[in-house]
């Protein structure tokens, strides 16, 4: 008898509370769980991607090259054998597709010293290595550039005194940094002439205040990923085996 | 206070007695306080496998694999739990580089995720790299401030989603970071970028109004905070000057946060604002507790943090 009327009673709060159909939010509770070797993989997952990444490592870890040194983007001022490397890589990978396209030849290059990410180790090269340089997906891009805007080019690598990669042309600074001699391909910079400047499409966009580039005429958009030029020059070079040089050099006295 | 306790003490022994029928059942864990789990990640950046063990910075932490074993023990103690990420799903491996994302949504898909949002490095392979991947996708992406209209994401990407756990009315709303400067305009094409701010006051109304929202989640790609730039939208800017979300779930500034961060909305009321880093290393886990007291609750929520 008495437990009818605690169902009736239960079933009256029941139904005034689907009425009213309130959630009251009481209390929160919160945490972080750090993902590391104490949880089980789940196998099923593991097994997933297995395929996946058996793929990968055999097309990344398949010797192209070698490496005659350990290369670093920290030895060397202001200019350094891995950066010399890179911006002649482009311009051997590119200027061949330019050509063909524009009927141009590609002047100078130009890239950045916060886009190395990673050492040249002395052994075998390996797409990996590749990837490991050059992770973005950033592409090679050639900037119609006027010579005066050049000049504005080669002042903000004299003022910023970091070994940015360049190939093709050769800067003499003295020792306040003030340009002594801009040469591109040997010739003195031509305010009046039009300069291709092959660079990446980061550096175009304004990457790294290289405002330079803003003044452009006519860019072509190579869809050619820095990366895969890499990888191409690996597979067509027996040896990578770059130096310092005097591309850009400070004369002290 | 003391009819709450007569009742689950009354109900407790209502099921003692054997009396017990699914309605008794359904009555009696009505009666129980319900638990929503929100579990959430950010800025995976395609790590998909765990960091080597002479990584300099994270050894032996992140994985998928091993993400997935801790959701699935999360979710066999509590089915109503939600599983979102916050964006920049894509790169930052060789997997992206390899299979454009395509692995990075078919394991979010095996995980069950509910929800993500779209960062900035979504569209690294263009507009149409990340729709070409959507088929791999069996997760819903959320995004209120980029119109996608005249582009080919249109109605691919849902300003908000109501999910119903336990009997919660759960709204998830998504926004994105301003693309202008960030990312080429060939990459995101006619993408349109609309005030965040605005569009939040307008899926809290939506979400809260039309479909009796009980929680409200902000899945944001905004960034946490910009010491440099403090005008500059962010999370924390975000928790401050609109109402009704309960909980900003963050991405793209690669946080790592101790603990949420707790701040008072522009009616002076909570909003939880976390992120947990990049890459896979941690997984966020937020409980909410709702009772169905008539009232509402005198003592206002707890929130230990």
């Amino acid at each position: 008898m008495r437990f009818t009327y605690l169902m009736f009673l239960l079933y009256f709060f029941l139904f005034l509370n689907c009425k009213s159909k309130k959630h009251h939010l009481s209390k929160i509770s919160v945490s972080q769980i750090s993902i590391d070797n104490s949880l089980e993989p789940n196998a099923d997952v593991e097994n997933f991607i297995k395929p996946y990444r058996d793929y990968i490592n055999t097309e990344l870890d398949s010797i192209l090259t070698y490496s005659a040194n350990t290369y670093s983007k920290t030895d060397g001022f202001l200019n350094t054998a891995i950066g010399n490397y890179m911006a002649d890589v482009v311009y051997d990978q590119a200027n061949p597709i330019f050509k063909t396209w524009s009927g141009h030849e590609i002047d100078m290059v130009l890239l950045n010293h916060g886009g190395i990410r990673a050492i040249v180790p002395q052994g075998p090269i390996s797409a990996r290595h590749a990837y490991e340089l050059m992770p973005f997906e950033n592409t090679i891009v050639i900037v119609a550039l006027k010579g005066s805007q050049v000049n504005n080019l080669t002042t903000y690598l004299a003022k910023n005194k970091i070994a940015h990669p360049i190939s093709k042309l050769q800067l003499i600074l003295n020792a306040n940094f003030n340009i002594i001699e801009a040469k591109i391909k040997g010739r003195t910079v031509n305010p009046k002439k039009t300069y291709y400047v092959a660079t990446s499409d980061y550096l175009l966009n304004g990457g790294d205040n290289m405002t330079f580039f803003k003044a452009h005429d006519t860019v072509y958009e190579t869809r050619y990923k820095i990366r895969n030029a890499l990888i191409d020059n690996f597979k067509k070079v027996d040896t990578i085996n770059p130096e310092i040089d005097l591309r850009l050099i400070q004369i002290k006295d | 206070m003391k009819r709450r306790d007569f009742l689950q003490k009354t109900s407790a022994a209502a099921t003692f007695t054997a009396m017990g029928t699914g309605s008794l059942q359904a009555l009696s864990s009505s009666l129980k306080p319900t638990k929503i789990t929100i579990l959430h990640t950010n800025d995976v950046h395609s790590h998909i496998d765990s960091f080597k063990e002479n990584h300099y910075r994270n050894p032996n932490r992140g994985g998928i694999a091993r993400r997935a074993s801790l959701i699935e023990s999360i979710r066999q103690d509590n089915p109503n739990t939600l599983l979102l990420d916050a964006g920049d799903i894509f790169q930052g491996t060789p997997y992206f580089n390899f299979y454009g994302g395509e692995l990075e949504f078919k394991l979010m898909s095996i995980l069950k995720y509910d929800a993500a949002t779209i960062g900035n490095h979504d569209f690294d392979n263009g507009i149409e790299g990340l729709f070409a991947q959507l088929p791999h996708a069996k997760f819903q992406f959320i995004s209120a401030n980029y119109d996608f209209t005249n582009t080919i994401m249109d109605s691919h990407c849902k300003p908000y989603k109501v999910f119903k756990k336990g009997g919660i009315k759960i709204g998830v709303f998504g926004l994105g970071i301003k693309l202008k400067g960030l990312v080429n305009k060939s990459m995101y094409k006619e993408t349109k970028y609309l005030d965040p701010i605005e569009m939040s006051q307008e899926m809290t109304k939506i979400l809260k109004t039309d479909h009796n929202c009980d929680l409200i989640v902000c899945l944001s790609h905004l960034g946490y905070h910009y010491h440099n730039t403090p005008n500059k939208v962010s999370d924390l800017k975000l928790a401050k000057t609109t109402k009704d979300i309960d909980l900003i779930i963050g991405g793209h500034t690669h946080t790592f946060l101790e603990k949420p961060t707790l701040i008072k909305n522009i009616n002076n009321e909570d909003v939880l604002v976390n992120q947990v880093g990049c890459y896979g290393l941690n997984l966020g886990k937020i409980d909410f507790y709702f009772d169905r007291k008539k009232n509402k609750s005198a003592n206002g929520i707890s929130i230990p943090l």
